[in-house]
Parts: C-alpha cells; structure tokens; sequence
C-alpha cells in the first residue's frame, strides 16, 4: 500500500524485531565501515550535507548541531540518545525499535566516531521495556561482531554503549532534564547556556539526538548526501519521516513518508479517511504542542518549513486528527491538563500558569465561563510565552495560542450558551 | 518482613558502584530493582538505597519523589495506568476509565480491598495508533473495550492467585 521509498522500515515486519545476520545480510553496518574510512570531521560534514533535521521534535540540523560539538577536546566525552517520546500522539521511537534496533546501534557508533565521544548512552522511558530488551540485546549482538567495544572494526576507536530505563514524567525529554535523569539528581532541567555541547553529562561535552535522527545516519553513510535530499518530495527538504497516525481515522498506524507530503494524503490514503464517514475538522501535525491545522490547510505538505509559516510546527509527525464533532475547547483542555500535570514545578510560569490555564478551560467547557475569563485566558498566554524556564510550558501554549487564532468563536458559544454546543 | 531486595543483588549494586565514578547514576535502577521485588519503595528502601549506593538519603528521596513510576506508598499486586492523554481521550478513554473503576470497585488511586489491583491515570503510553491503551506492570494492553479489560483483568486474577498459591 505504501509505495514510497522505506528506510527505516525496509526490514519491517509486524510482531517481529530483526536480528543480526538479517540486519547485516540487507547492507547493515555498511554505514560504520564507510565512515571508519573517513575521518571524523568528513563523517560531520556528510551529515551536514545531507539536509537531515533531528526528528525529536524541534528540527534542528543534525550536522551543524554535530559541527559545534568540540570533538578534538581531550577526556570524556558522550554521546546520549534521546528515548524519551512522551509527547502525546507520539509513538514513532517505539515503531522503530521494535522492528529494527541495529539501526540505532550502527547510528550510534558512527555518530560516537564523528564526535569522537567514545561512552553512549541510550535513555529509554518507563514504558517501553519492550524496546529496552531488543536494543540490549542488538547490542549484546553488536559487540560480539566487534561492531562495538575496543578498536571497532580495526579502526582503532572504542565505543562502548549503556541502556538507562527511566521512571516517567515527560520533562525527562527535555535534553539537560533527561542528562539530570541519567546522573541520578532531580531531573529538574539546567539552565543553558551552558549548553550540553560544553558542559553536558558529568560536566562533560555532551550531543543528545533523537532515536529516528540517529537511526538514519547509517543510510546516510551509505547512500549519500544527493540520495537522501531525493527522498524529499519538498525540494527544500531531504529524507523520509516516520508519521505515527492517530485520533479519529480509520486506520492509525505508523508509516515511513517523504517529507513534503500533503495532509491530504496522509488523512485520505495513509489514514483511510475520517471515522465514520465525518468530516476533517482539525489535526495536531506533531505531537500534543503543535498548534492545529484545520481543514484549509488539507494541500500543505507536511515538513519543517512550510507548517512554520503557517504558524504551527512539524514536531515530530505524530498526526493525531479530530473529527467535526469534536469540541476544541475540549481537546485543549486535555492537552494543557497533560501539561500542567508533567510541568516539573521548577518555574512559576509553568507551575501556576499551566494550573491557571485549566482551570479556565474547565470553567469554559462546563458552562461558567464568562467573557472576563477568555480575556485573562489570553493574558495568561502573553504573560508564560517567553518566561519560562525551559520549553515545557512554550509547547503547552502550541495547542492554547492555537484555539485563540482559530477556535474562538466555539470558546464564544461555551459562554454564550452555558455549556458545550457539542454535547447535546 | 518482607525482603526489599535479596542479598546478591545488593552486592551487585554495591560492586557496580565501587566501579563507577559516579554512583548516583544508579540511583534510578537501584530503586526500580527494590519497586520490582518488593513492590514499591517504602522508607527503609530508601535508606538501603544511600547505603548501598554510599550517597545520602535526600539524594535518594529527592529523585525517588520526583519520578511516578516510583511508587513511594503501597500499591496492589498489580498496577494499572490507564492513559488519559489525548489520543485514548479521542478514542473513549472516559468510557474505559469508568468500565475500570466499576469492575475493580475502585477510584483512580486507590487499591482493591483484596490488594490485587492498584488504578492510577498516566499520560500518553506511546501506544497512540492502538488507543485507547493501558498498562498492566510493564505490559501495554491496546485497543481496548469493556469486554478486553473484562477478560484482561479475569487473567491478571487468576495469575495473582497462581502467586499466593506458590
């Protein structure tokens, strides 16, 4: 059914995780010894290349974030996998390693080499002890093909690689929350800068990828710079992106699409269409913080760039979509109660702005909301962007900015109304 | 009193840490091994947690509070988390909160009076394509209906039963 390029899920099969001599036999571990062949900074500067944007969420390039590291400082240094994926709607990570975790571990060894970080780390949450025990066991794999461990492959770099299973909360993904988490202090987050480049893990240098960004480094490797810009259907853009459906379609599932896909096409085909023969009402494109797109926005494609300018964000492609019968004060109220629940307490904004903001919204949607309510519900928006300590509560105000721009006249009805207009 | 972690684990801990720059890192593992053969972590776990460790006991309480898959009160045989993030809300999760709380008899977070179930909400599963979702201990039970969790729960009885009998 899908008929566009699969890399990360080439070797997939449902219900089945694949082993060494499989993952080896279809090219794996063809990227750790084409970049053991190069030197570091050419490994860094292929990544560059390549256009890849890390997939954790915030989008940023993956080469250039890697070209800041200062991988000619002597002493330790780490590499840290981001494994976290908590945001509501997301659940891409745990696709990926389930099927195929030796992409992981390839990416992880060639990234260990082009930082010259010779200890990595790979957090992984509470609830994906499925994942824990396949990537322990790919490295297990790993190490004895001497893939990992001393002088990898005869190249003379050692890289050695340690699984860390979490205890929930969703502010461990915020990357100097998670490194807290990995040292064993109150993973409240630290303030940047420093930045984890320079005083990261133990106070050392530090790079924090996500999963998906570290697991198509190796395709990179081997394929290219031209090859992965090709993936794209965005000319601007490069490479395929796991796209975890979910909400009111008829069939949610993840799958593995060029960026620059159209919302269209992802709801219509991929997701065989709205449930019940509704209507299309609105979607969160990436995860509980982006801010919505609704119906006019069906022939945008789907990547970094073009859903910036239309004042939401890529995220990381979990589409979670609503149908026309579903009450967006609703929805909101869900996601800023997420937010106010996993806000770790550290910062004001955070901790009584968020309670703040559901509380509003539940006044609203139960029927006593008053015109002087929606007023401060703005205030409070104005008054946490920008002022909190990390961004926790700037992602909780994706989806609330988002109801105010789009949604405010059924914020209106709430009020005028006494109560909810689609519950009756 | 029940054992908060059999010997040869402490001193496999201890070993561990005797290695390591940084003991602290193993705070989180060490409390999760006292959780999985104790149940959860009361006081005393904590204090064998800084001592095993040789760091202090606020060190310890200080991550061990902060986590909620740290259960620092008693919970039941087993411990349900019901999803009640967006995607499952989408998809019932009200429904199958309450098809819960009437089969076991209970509120979200209290425990049966039999002490076989603990019900706790939790935020997103990461099970979003198979919502609305739970999990029981480590285990993530998708799609759910009242019907699954009837027969899900009848198991999980029956395996409880299996342990008492042991």
């Amino acid at each position: 059914m899908n008929a566009y390029p699969q890399v990360l899920f080439k070797n997939r099969r449902p219900g089945e995780t694949v082993l060494l001599p499989e993952y080896e036999k279809n090219g794996g571990y063809q990227g750790l010894r084409a970049a053991l062949q190069m030197t570091p900074a050419e490994v860094c500067e292929l990544v560059k290349d390549s256009g890849l944007r890390g997939r954790g969420g915030a989008g940023f390039p993956t080469g250039i974030k890697w070209s800041f590291f200062p991988a000619e400082q002597p002493g330790d240094k780490y590499l840290v996998c981001n494994g976290d994926e908590m945001e509501p709607g997301t659940y891409k990570d745990r696709q990926l390693l389930l099927a195929d975790p030796h992409q992981l571990v390839e990416g992880m060894a060639i990234a260990a080499y082009a930082l010259q970080a010779g200890v990595g780390y790979i957090f992984l949450r509470y609830a994906y002890e499925d994942c824990s025990q396949r990537v322990e066991r790919a490295i297990e794999e790993a190490l004895a093909a001497g893939f990992l461990g001393e002088n990898i492959l005869g190249s003379g770099f050692d890289v050695e690689l340690h699984v860390h299973r979490s205890a929930g909360r969703y502010i461990l993904g915020e990357e100097t929350s998670l490194l807290n988490g990995l040292e064993g202090r109150r993973p409240n987050p630290r303030s940047k800068p420093p930045f984890p480049a320079q005083r990261g893990l133990f106070g050392r240098p530090t790079n924090v990828n996500n999963v998906e960004t570290l697991a198509t480094v190796p395709h990179i490797l081997v394929n290219g710079s031209l090859w992965f810009h090709s993936l794209a259907l965005n000319p601007e853009s490069a490479g395929t992106k796991l796209f975890g459906l979910s909400g009111h379609l008829n069939r949610t599932e993840c799958f593995e699409l060029p960026l620059g896909i159209t919302l269209r096409e992802v709801v219509e085909d991929f997701g065989a269409g709205v449930r019940g023969g509704k209507k299309f009402k609105a979607c969160l494109p990436g995860g509980a913080s982006t801010p919505y797109l609704t119906a006019e926005h069906m022939d945008l494609m789907l990547d970094f760039n073009p859903l910036e300018e239309v004042k939401s964000r890529l995220g990381t492609a979990g589409v979670t979509v609503f149908d026309e019968n579903t009450c967006m004060v609703a929805v909101t109220r869900n996601l800023n109660q997420f937010f106010a629940r996993e806000s770790c307490g550290w910062c004001t904004p955070c901790r009584d702005g968020l309670a703040t903001i559901s509380w509003l919204l539940d006044r609203i949607e139960c029927g006593q909301g008053t015109d002087q309510d929606l007023a401060m519900l703005k205030d409070q928006v104005r008054n946490i962007r920008g002022r909190s300590f990390c961004a926790l509560a700037e992602g909780a105000m994706g989806p609330v900015e988002a109801l105010l721009r789009l949604f405010e006249h059924e914020i209106v009805d709430h009020i005028k109304q006494g109560g909810c207009p689609f519950k009756r | 009193m029940k054992v908060l972690l059999p010997e040869e684990q402490i001193d496999s801990f201890k070993a561990r840490a005797a290695a390591i720059a940084h003991p602290h890192e193993l705070i989180v593992d060490l409390l999760r091994a006292i959780q999985s053969h104790h149940g959860w972590v009361p006081d005393d776990g904590v204090l064998l947690t800084a001592e095993t460790l040789g760091v202090l006991p606020i060190e310890v309480e200080e991550v061990a509070t902060f986590y909620d898959k740290i259960f620092r009160r008693a919970v039941g045989r087993r411990v349900i988390h019901v999803c009640d993030s967006i995607c499952c809300w989408s998809t019932g999760a009200e429904m199958i909160i309450a098809h819960l709380q009437q089969s076991l008899g209970i509120g979200l977070g209290e425990t049966t009076a039999d002490d076989a179930f603990t019900l706790l909400p939790t935020c997103c599963l990461g099970a979003c394509g198979d919502a609305p979702a739970m999990m029981i201990g480590l285990t993530t039970h998708g799609r759910l209906t009242p019907e699954k969790i009837d027969e899900t729960l009848q198991r999980e009885r029956a395996a409880i039963a299996a342990e008492f009998a042991k």
